[in-house]
């Protein structure tokens, strides 16, 4: 078994072996550490597939912000955990019978008559020059410039809705209240005020000089 | 030596390990939140390694904006999430009932 096997088979295992974890689990912040995990391991398996630029933003995008706002979240609500799970027993057939089946199907679609080794050879290891970020970086600012500027749109969008949605404070705008323009007249707008002249003092000559 | 197909069938089992998930937990939005990251975990992986094995740059250009979304996407679901719970003290889906008309 060379080097690179033993690494993609136990990443794997590490992978598959949390997912399950994820999903079974009863407290969701321990749920939620093995989503971390999952991640860990998928970003290895990314390395291992030369998309090195890919595996560090998952490392740095979902492990160090998508994660920690789950964590956040799940760690602030109070969540009665226990009666979540009621009726767990009853559903884990079916729930069973449907992986199951969905993983026949895709083993069936994506096995190895279809996608192997023989059919697709494993390509060139890339040299040592090769820069995965500047390739990456070539494609995303020429071709896919349009996409890239509707994603930071979204990511814009992401930051209001979010920000709205949890926004607690006083909801007061500055718009027009078309009541108040209408009665408004001429006594509460203007105000005439009658100012006395003040008169100063006359200066004497001598503070003059 | 791993083939493509070996990528493929992780992305697979990943993906279905989530669809069970979702049937599992299909109480707890926090469960389903996590099985949704899964499932777009499986399909990225997916690309990549297609990405690899034809040698084409533009599979990691999809990956790139798919964790795009997922973010916005994670963001604003637990955003809901908070509302949520706010107003109702509880995150169980079969509570949510108010739109049944």
């Amino acid at each position: 078994m060379s080097f690179e096997q033993i690494v993609f088979y136990g990443f794997s295992f590490m992978l598959i072996f949390s997912a399950l974890m994820v999903i079974l689990v009863k407290n969701s912040v321990k749920a939620a550490l093995f989503l971390v995990l999952c991640f860990f391991a998928s970003s290895a398996l990314w390395l291992l597939l030369e998309a090195e630029f890919l595996a560090i933003t998952l490392m740095l995008v979902y492990v160090g912000a998508v994660m920690v706002l789950f964590l956040f979240v799940v760690m602030m609500l109070d969540i009665n955990y226990s009666a979540l799970r009621q009726g767990y027993t009853k559903v884990l057939p079916i729930a069973l019978m449907v992986a199951l089946g969905f993983l026949l199907l895709l083993q069936w679609l994506v096995g190895n008559e279809h996608f192997g080794l023989n059919i697709i050879a494993e390509p060139q290891k890339h040299p040592a020059d090769y820069s995965n970020v500047r390739e990456l970086g070539r494609v995303l600012y020429t071709d896919y410039f349009y996409p890239f500027e509707l994603a930071a749109v979204i990511l814009l969008v992401a930051i209001i809705a979010a920000i709205s949605l949890t926004f607690r404070g006083k909801r007061g705008r500055k718009s027009q209240d078309i009541d108040k323009q209408v009665e408004a007249n001429k006594q509460n707008r203007l105000k005439v005020v009658k100012v006395e002249p003040v008169v100063s003092p006359k200066i004497s000559d001598g503070e003059k000089a | 030596m791993i083939g493509l197909s070996d990528y493929l069938l992780v992305g697979a089992i990943l993906f279905a390990i989530s669809v069970a998930g979702i049937v599992i937990n299909r109480k707890n939005v926090i469960t389903l939140l996590m099985c949704i990251e899964l499932m777009l975990l499986s399909i990225n992986i997916n690309f990549i390694a297609f990405s690899r094995y034809l040698n084409d740059i533009q599979g990691q250009v999809f990956v790139f904006f798919i964790l795009t979304v997922a973010a916005a996407e994670a963001a604003i679901g637990l955003a809901i999430l908070v509302a949520l719970f706010r107003n109702r003290a509880t995150i169980d889906v079969e509570e949510l009932d108010q739109l049944k008309g």
